[in-house]
């Protein structure tokens, strides 16, 4: 059923909500300035519920069935970080407020700063970035901050593996440097042999992904980071699959010198349908001066009876701000949230089980479907969506069949070094039930990709729309509505 | 808790894997880094959690205790609460990036809806499916307007009228790229009048200028000859609003803007101690292809229904990469989704009588506050909400006299215009009534006095 848009909705003279008369005398206008038409719709507030609630009915969302997207890490996000987030304690504080009448939150962000250094085995963070890629960036300008700082202004080229996220790429370009691409060695790691002839005096710093995007430890992570570091780059840890490493291995250990995190994959906070997300960025203290600011510190000292006095402070070298504000306040509460219901067991009980079930899962499909770096995966694998036996189909068709059997497609097409990728990743917080069904419905449609490719090639088949001509939307560019043709006449 | 398996089915899985305990899936990582000792406090359940967690937001005093008149880019504004019925529907924030359009329709349609009510509210053509906040927003026009000139054209003019907090951001953006100039914001004696002094820096090697409607100062200065100005320069106009202002005046797209940026936060969003809110980002039709992030376009399936997906995907980092026209990948879907379910309650009407409450209300609170004896209010040219105090004392001390009141005071220019030491920033918003008005006017008064 094809749901009206509000503008279609929209009957004049309607409202949803009413506003008290004006207390007080009324000003003149200000003569000029005053628009003429503001073209809204006008709707009761039972037409925008139902409109809201049909429309959020055509969504495939994580409280309603597993969405194995890989490197998106969509793990149930529980109630609880809801309701604390929009505690009026949290969610009516303006982020301009004296800093004795906010106390709650700087403890909260302080506390979340510690917790996350420790949990990442990282010097500083500041949790100003916003998302993942706002974090590379923030990254990406630490490393240029920290050459120019000692006056080495010959390092132009940041080191990218072909695995990566294409936000590493581009975060790069945006911090004006030259991207040198690494290839990936048989077993899915960095080529050693390229990395070392990549690095030389140019060299500003490594984007690595770990694990990488094909759900694979970096075995030789240690020369890694070592062989960069002699060359004298930083290396800069992609944060998105930390999942996988949660109480199992520590970033600061393992060499990296800045590390972004997702709040919004490792610590549950929800996806939004795209966000808000939350980016902080973790570096070594030798890197802390050049955070982006201001970072929450402890002002002067507690005692046992009074606590400490939280307030700001800008780093000494700081990249500057990244963002208004402190960051997505809403977002740090509710993994600060998570993390305190989890503890160090419990954390490293999310990676165990986030890794046990991608195994388990790879382990029931392997024989179906061809793993191009098939050894022991982390808390996602990729698999290759295409067979010679059955041309024609496509990992694509894959991904819509599965929405036929009421799964969400894993996440396709990347990363861009496996032809027609299928990269799932299951998260901890699956049963092994759901993942059973999950991969019985992958091996039923490799079944039927033999057997019935139709069935494939024309899924989905329940969904309130088909397959959606890309074409026609890239060509006609219809980005928004307007009034039904009479009303903007009219208006 | 949130970890389902029990004990067999542990077990049954390890055993499908071939593998005798979960220890052998992190032989690959490397003995000596292998599971740290974390010091964390210990788990917490959800009770405890919970206490734990009202015991800190009790910490906080917010614009719930006290009479608000702090905005400065952050605004107490009454939500419905149907908005956030709609935001609590796990369809919409427990999905992801609506990249399958079959089973994301509800999001793609909602982002739509959003593009339109942005074009509508802006006078613009094409909305994208927002940034992390007004601030970013702002940096994003400068590297569209870097690209649309490819680099070649090298001089960006902010107005001291920008909020100060996105102008840090915006050059914290640009540092990336050599050899800029970034000016027009320099400390100056009469920060608030900086129409002469912005044209006078147009070039023909000028990229942007940025300027904030209503500025940061409250102020709204008519445009047209501005972006007359930049245009006949070759360069690009952008103009950062406040969405419930464009309730009552002209949209941008009136006046020669090129890109209107802004924050969302004041359309049904918490303040939240800063975020997560939303940054508009709306653009003419010629520049589609150099806009940053999501886009989401009217289109047709199989069998001839219409349906929504992502459009203009070859612009995204995830297939140019380092070409790509930014590095987003996350937006702010669920907070769009707010400004869009707050718009459609509040509609046409009600846009404006907000608009015109926060008016006519910080106009009468502007006409108190000057007439205390020791107090100057500095607005000589029509404003919206906010307006300038000349205080007879720091403003911090005035604050702090006022929270014993129960009264959030404005907020202090001196922190970012060395010429404004002891002037406020004083916002006024519809929840604040009459009462509350004549309140601060009478501590306001009382603290000139002690």
């Amino acid at each position: 059923m094809t749901e009206p848009t509000l503008f279609e909705l929209s009957s004049p003279g309607r409202r949803g909500v009413r506003f008290p008369e004006p207390d007080v005398p009324k000003s003149a206008l200000p003569e000029g300035f005053v628009r003429k038409d503001l073209p809204l719709p006008e709707l009761a507030e039972v037409d925008v519920v139902r409109h809201f609630v049909r429309l959020s009915q055509k969504n495939y969302a994580v409280d309603y069935g597993l969405y194995p997207l890989g490197s998106c890490t969509m793990k149930y996000n529980p109630k609880i970080n809801e309701d604390a987030a929009r505690l009026p304690g949290f969610a009516l504080a303006h982020p301009l407020q004296p800093i004795d009448t906010v106390q709650g939150s700087l403890a909260l962000m302080y506390e979340l700063q510690e917790l996350l250094k420790e949990i990442t085995g990282m010097g500083a963070v500041s949790l100003q970035p916003a998302a993942g890629a706002h974090g590379e960036l923030t990254g990406v300008l630490i490393i240029r901050a920290y050459h120019q700082s000692r006056g080495d202004t010959k390092r132009t080229k940041i080191l990218i593996p072909d695995s990566a996220h294409g936000t590493n790429p581009a975060s790069s370009a945006m911090s004006g440097y030259e991207v040198v691409q690494l290839p990936s060695d048989k077993r899915g790691n960095v080529d050693l042999e390229a990395l070392k002839a990549a690095c030389d005096e140019t060299v500003a710093g490594l984007m690595l992904t770990n694990p990488n995007t094909l759900g694979l430890f970096e075995e030789n992570v240690l020369e890694v980071t070592r062989v960069v570091h002699e060359a004298g780059g930083l290396v800069y840890g992609d944060g998105a699959n930390l999942n996988a490493l949660l109480g199992i291995a520590r970033p600061g250990d393992m060499g990296f010198d800045i590390l972004h995190l997702n709040l919004h994959k490792t610590f549950s906070t929800p996806h939004g349908g795209g966000g808000p997300g939350s980016g902080p960025v973790a570096v070594t203290e030798t890197l802390a001066e050049f955070l982006p600011g201001p970072i929450v510190t402890i002002l002067e000292e507690g005692s046992e009876e009074v606590p400490p006095l939280y307030g700001f402070k800008m780093p000494n070298r700081s990249i500057g701000r990244v963002k208004a504000f402190h960051g997505h306040f809403g977002m740090m509460v509710r993994a600060y949230t998570y993390i305190l219901m989890h503890g160090a067991e419990g954390l490293r009980k999310v990676a165990e089980h986030a890794v046990l079930n991608a195994n388990y899962l790879l382990a029931r499909l392997r024989h179906v479907y061809h793993i191009p770096y098939d050894r022991i995966c982390k808390h996602e694998f990729v698999a290759e969506g295409i067979w010679d036996d059955a041309p024609g189909v496509h990992a694509l068709d894959i991904a819509k069949r599965l929405i036929d059997y009421d799964f969400h497609p894993p996440t396709n097409y990347f990363p861009l070094i496996v032809r027609e990728a299928l990269m799932i990743e299951p998260t901890e917080t699956e049963s092994k039930q759901t993942l059973d069904k999950f991969a019985d419905a992958l091996i039923k449609i490799a079944e039927e990709a033999h057997t019935q490719p139709e069935l494939l090639k024309s899924a989905p088949h329940h969904t309130p729309v088909g397959r959606l001509d890309e074409v026609k939307a890239a060509k006609e560019l219809v980005l928004c509505c307007w009034f039904p043709e009479k009303e903007s006449q009219a208006a | 808790m949130f970890l389902p398996h029990t004990d067999s089915e542990r077990s049954e899985m390890l055993k499908t894997i071939g593998v005798s305990s979960i220890d052998e899936l992190f032989k690959d990582v490397p003995e000596k880094v292998r599971y740290p000792a974390l010091n964390l406090p210990p788990a917490l359940t959800e009770m405890e959690a919970a206490a734990q967690l009202q015991q800190m937001a009790m910490a906080n005093e917010t614009t719930q205790d006290l009479a608000c008149f702090l905005g400065a880019g952050a605004y107490n504004h009454y939500i419905p609460a149907a908005v956030d019925h709609i935001l609590r529907r796990n369809e919409f924030y427990t999905a992801y990036t609506p990249y399958q359009p079959e089973v994301s329709q509800g999001t793609l349609q909602a982002i739509f809806e959003y593009q339109s009510l942005m074009c509508a509210l802006t006078g613009m053509e094409v909305s994208n499916a927002s940034h992390y906040d007004g601030a970013t927003a702002t940096a994003e026009a400068g590297i569209m307007a870097y690209h649309n000139f490819r680099g070649k054209r090298t001089r960006f003019i902010l107005s001291p009228g920008v909020h100060p907090q996105y102008r840090q951001v915006f050059r914290t953006y640009m540092s990336g790229y050599e050899n800029l100039e970034i000016v027009g914001d320099e400390a100056n004696n009469d920060p608030m009048n900086y129409l002469e002094r912005l044209e006078a820096l147009i070039d023909g090697n000028t990229a942007l200028v940025v300027v904030q409607y209503p500025d940061f100062f409250g102020q709204i200065h008519d445009f047209a000859p501005l972006a007359e100005k930049v245009h006949q320069a070759g360069g690009l106009f952008a103009v950062v609003i406040n969405p419930i202002a464009l309730g009552l005046l002209k949209p941008p797209g009136e006046f020669g803007a090129d890109i209107v940026v802004g924050d969302g936060q004041p359309l049904g969003i918490p303040l939240s101690f800063g975020g997560p809110y939303l940054g508009i980002f709306t653009t003419r039709k010629e520049y589609v292809r150099r806009i940053a992030g999501r886009l989401v376009g009217e289109t047709v399936d199989v069998q001839g229904r219409r349906g929504y997906v992502l459009t203009l995907t070859a612009r995204e980092q995830h297939i140019r990469r380092e070409k790509a026209t930014s590095n987003i990948c996350t937006n702010q879907g669920l907070m769009a989704l707010a400004a869009t379910v707050y718009l459609a309650l509040v509609g046409k009407e009600g846009l404006r009588q907000v608009a015109e409450l926060c008016y006519h209300k910080a106009h009468y609170a502007a006409q108190r506050i000057a007439e205390i004896p020791g107090y100057r209010v500095l607005n000589t040219k029509p404003f919206f909400h906010e307006f300038v105090v000349q205080c007879p004392k720091p403003v911090a001390e005035i604050n702090e006299y006022l929270l014993d009141y129960g009264i959030l005071g404005g907020y202090d220019l001196g922190q970012d215009y060395p010429t404004l030491s002891n002037h406020m920033l004083i916002a006024v918003t519809e929840m604040n009534s009459r009462e509350e008005i004549e309140t601060l006017v009478e501590y306001l008064k009382e603290f000139a006095h002690d």
